[in-house]
């Protein structure tokens, strides 16, 4: 980042803060209302982010992180439900992203599909078989995932709150925000991963097998998708419904183009998404205003389309080189 | 036959008979009979004038869907926005069709459908020309149009333009006068000849004419296009607008000839089945009728499969999903029919979401 940027993104940050401590002075449960709202729906988003971030960073494009989230839910719901255990939801969920992501890189690695039409057969499928095997008798039979305070962390006025009265999934995503970060930025296997996504031709030079590197990631990354639909069915809602992912496996993608494919870059578009989402949740309980909730409801859609069209505009945004190219070995 | 059609035919025939075959598999898993399921399948999209009528009917929009992905894509762009399309095109056609009264039929029912034709091309050339001015990828552009779509019509039928007869409280329009309701010849809606006509329009667009040369040239190689003396930000942009245009006739057609208003909630999914049509069709506009005749049979025969064999309607989506994938990946079904390589059958959109 340039200096100029950082300073503004340092006065961005002190703004918000005063703007917050205003708005909690004058309406304390209000405001953790509605930031506790904010960081549970930045959860999804982060993971999905997280996902497509891999993905892209390797030259993928992933657009079926919709499916997957779908998919993924469906059987955490489906075997939480079964086995009585939602630990064993989790894995199923974790399991079935895995699964949806090496068939995504079976189709746009190992078969050369287009990148796009692969990700859309996900999506369809997903909507599909969940819909075929949804029965509606099921219930998920306990309680989901509850908050977990973390001692004295969770007394702190409003950030205890927000921050340190969560549900398990959550510290989970946050700390592997820290995880990708690290692996994205820091490690041997980030560094290849970025540089077959900018010049696969090059790394292929270099004794790096693009194709099997890129096989690998897509599908690691679809077990963050699915670690997400997991967290849809069993933490943050409770039971599965039919096309409960509602879009925001697309949303995840505007996060992460957003948040420059970098983790914190996209939690902290995740945590603006979110906030959207829960200021839409919150007019909608106590009518402080008169706005219809479907003009509220339009806003995440809204913003995302002006983020991508000036992160076309602003060239610092800027694509990793082979995205969305399939390799073929010369 | 010629050797070209019957291997451009080919890949598809296949992939159907893979996903019927998948789709078998997974009716067994219902403990249902397969033949009674499919039996049940092709007597209620085909057994009598009524099931026809139905086959129609359900294959009119996805005509109009395919249609409007294939047109896209023959400009190298990827339109996932036939959902948000087709419903602007939808609330637009019906709130012409409730909204004016005591006018002549020959008047009343193509203002209306020009209405929700022009509302569409907005909502598509809006994606096209963010796509073209600011290199905002159309893929996103379009996904996000569909969910303000989605709460724009909600809000309309909701509230300005909401039935109040009676105790209604479901959001929907009124019900069109006659004067703007799409007629029934026998057991052919007029809609379908209207789709039908449309695909024969955008074939004889993309293949005789000039502009149609252009499109082609922009989804072969951009800038080999603009290097040529092509209006690439042009044709971009008036292309999506041709493709939303053909999606909102699509929700048009089904809010005068089919359901008569509009109601939230109704057309739901429709709008993204055009995207199997188009792939179903290699994006060949006169491909998309027989590919959306087919699903539409399927479609109309789902309830009466139901009711015979026990199998949820459902299953039609994970078949749909099947065929997308054996027609995405033909290199299977290459191999089962020991077929030569060949590049041009491969359907490539590229991507990247900035700037291209």
């Amino acid at each position: 980042m340039k200096p100029q940027q950082k300073q503004l993104l340092y006065a961005g940050l002190a703004v918000m803060l005063v703007v917050i401590w205003l708005f909690y002075s004058a309406d304390g449960p209000q405001t953790t209302a509605v930031l506790a709202g904010t960081v549970r729906a930045a959860t999804l988003l982060a993971l999905g982010a997280m996902c497509g971030m891999i993905g892209e960073r390797s030259g993928v494009v992933n657009i079926g992180i919709e499916g997957q989230f779908l998919l993924s839910a469906f059987a955490a719901f489906t075997v939480a439900s079964m086995t009585g255990s939602l630990f064993m939801g989790t894995v199923a969920g974790i399991g079935m992203g895995l699964m949806m992501g090496w068939m995504l890189a079976a189709m746009a690695v190992g078969l050369k599909v287009d990148q796009i039409i692969a990700g859309t057969v996900l999506n369809i499928a997903a909507l599909g078989l969940t819909s075929f095997f949804y029965d509606r008798s099921r219930s998920l039979g306990m309680g989901k995932y509850t908050n977990i305070d973390l001692g004295p962390l969770a007394d702190i006025p409003l950030v205890g709150t927000v921050f340190f009265s969560r549900p398990p999934l959550t510290y989970l995503t946050m700390a592997l925000l820290v995880v990708v970060h690290i692996a994205l930025f820091r490690s041997v296997w980030g560094m290849r991963t970025r540089a077959i996504g900018e010049h696969p031709g090059a790394a292929d030079t270099v004794g790096i097998d693009v194709l099997k590197l890129r096989y690998f990631n897509v599908t690691l990354a679809g077990g963050l998708a699915g670690l997400g639909g997991a967290y849809l069915a069993l933490e943050a809602v409770g039971t599965f419904s039919r096309a409960m992912s509602g879009g925001r496996g697309f949303l995840a993608l505007a996060v992460m183009i957003f948040g420059r494919r970098t983790p914190f870059g996209a939690y902290a578009a995740a945590l603006f998404f979110g906030f959207t989402t829960a200021l839409q949740n919150q007019f909608q309980l106590n009518n402080t205003f008169d706005i219809p909730p479907q003009f509220v409801g339009m806003l995440p859609f809204v913003v995302t389309i002006i983020v991508v069209a000036l992160s076309g505009l602003v060239g610092s945004m800027r694509d990793p080189a082979a995205l969305g190219q399939n390799y073929e070995k010369g | 036959m010629s050797r070209s059609i019957l291997r451009t035919v080919a890949i598809p025939l296949v992939a159907v008979v893979l996903g019927l075959l998948i789709g078998a598999v997974l009716i067994l898993s219902q403990n249902a009979s397969p033949s009674t399921a499919y039996t049940a399948l092709v007597v209620g999209g085909l057994g009598d004038a009524d099931a026809v009528l139905r086959t129609l009917q359900k294959a009119t929009p996805l005509i109009f869907g395919g249609l409007a992905v294939a047109f896209a894509f023959k400009a190298g762009m990827f339109n996932i926005g036939g959902q948000g399309q087709l419903l602007i095109g939808a609330v637009f056609a019906a709130g012409v069709g409730f909204g004016i009264d005591n006018l002549p039929m020959v008047i009343h029912l193509p203002l209306a459908l020009l209405v929700g034709a022009i509302a569409g091309a907005i909502w598509g050339g809006l994606a096209g020309t963010l796509k073209a001015t600011t290199g905002a990828h159309e893929v996103i552009v379009t996904i996000m149009l569909n969910f303000v779509a989605g709460n724009l019509t909600d809000w309309l039928s909701a509230n300005p333009w909401k039935d109040n007869s009676g105790n209604n409280i479901v959001a929907r329009t009124p019900l069109v006068e006659d004067s703007a309701t799409i007629p029934t010849l026998g057991a052919v809606p007029v809609g379908f000849l209207l789709a039908v006509a449309a695909a024969a329009t955008c074939w004889l667009v993309l293949e005789r004419t000039t502009y149609g040369f252009e499109v082609r040239s922009v989804g072969h190689n951009r800038n080999a296009a603009r290097y040529s003396g092509i209006k690439v930000g042009w044709v971009m942009g008036s292309t999506m607008a041709v493709a939303g245009m053909l999606a909102a006739l699509g929700g048009a057609v089904e809010s005068l000839g089919v359901d008569g208003r509009f109601e939230a909630g109704v057309n739901v999914g429709l709008g993204f089945e055009g995207i199997t049509i188009a792939l179903l069709a290699r994006a060949n506009p006169l491909g998309v009728i027989p590919a959306a005749l087919l699903v539409g049979l399927m479609e109309a025969g789902a309830s009466r499969m139901q009711f015979k064999a026990g199998v949820a309607p459902e299953l039609i989506d994970v078949i749909q999903a099947l065929i997308l994938f054996f027609v995405a990946a033909p290199i299977i079904i290459r191999w089962l029919l020991r077929m030569r390589h060949d590049t041009s059958e491969q359907l490539q959109l590229g991507a990247g979401w900035g700037k291209s």
